[in-house]
């Protein structure tokens, strides 16, 4: 039982690594990324959102589900120190 | 001086500076279409105005202009905000987040526009939040 967890960590690990092996080569001009999805945004983004920053327009209305999330971290970032830090104190008061 | 207090050049610089620095966090943020910016930086900028506002005239001054039950609204008014712009679209029959569908011209624009604005709300308000409760622990 108690190696549970270092067998479970490690076979997760395990599969992210195999996971991770599938992925095409950084920078590569064939993967499906650089063929389908970043030339799209280049050719067409500005046309359909008429916003000329691509860094913009791909975070903030292609991803912005992906932004959603990044607020929603901060935010947890946020309730968590105030939980942590706040609730500490007010428990030594009273 | 006494002990707490501060120097009145550190105290006349801070208070000079944070209006300038406020004002380029604002413009990070409503500029972030067509130049680097946009509500992360933007907002991080404008919750470091109220940091120098508080080395310059304590934490007390921070705490007067931004009571701390307004500090957690506004962190989660942002989130909220976004979220509720998603609802938006999805009520004008549209997918979720999809601003084409609101109805102004050049929508998706004014769609990130806003969603940039609500990024910066929480940004700002979640900073000045972890320097509160990390200022104020003990």
């Amino acid at each position: 039982m108690r190696y549970l967890h270092l067998v479970v960590t490690t076979l997760t690990g395990l599969l992210l690594i195999m996971g991770s092996l599938g992925m095409p080569a950084t920078g590569d001009p064939d993967s499906p990324p650089s063929s389908h999805v970043s030339p799209r945004y280049i050719e067409q983004g500005y046309k359909e959102t008429a916003v000329p920053n691509m860094v913009t327009f791909v975070l903030a209305d292609y991803r912005s589900f992906d932004t959603l999330g990044e607020v929603t971290v901060i935010f947890t970032g946020a309730m968590a120190v105030l939980l942590i830090l706040r609730g500490t104190r007010s428990e030594a008061e009273e | 001086m006494k002990p707490g207090e501060r120097d009145i050049i550190i105290r006349t610089v801070c208070r000079l500076l944070v209006p300038f620095v406020q004002l380029f966090g604002l413009y990070v943020i409503m500029h972030g279409h067509s130049s680097p910016g946009g509500g992360f930086q933007g907002g991080v900028i404008i919750a470091s105005s109220f940091i120098l506002l508080a080395m310059g005239d304590g934490y007390d001054e921070v705490k007067r202009r931004f009571s701390l039950g307004a500090l957690t609204a506004t962190t989660s008014a942002g989130v909220l905000l976004y979220a509720g712009l998603g609802v938006v679209c999805l009520m004008l029959g549209a997918n979720y987040l999809d601003y084409a569908a609101l109805p102004v011209s050049d929508a998706r624009s004014v769609g990130m526009l806003l969603i940039e604005i609500a990024v910066g709300i929480t940004v700002t308000a979640a900073i000045i939040s972890i320097f509160h409760d990390l200022v104020t622990f003990e």
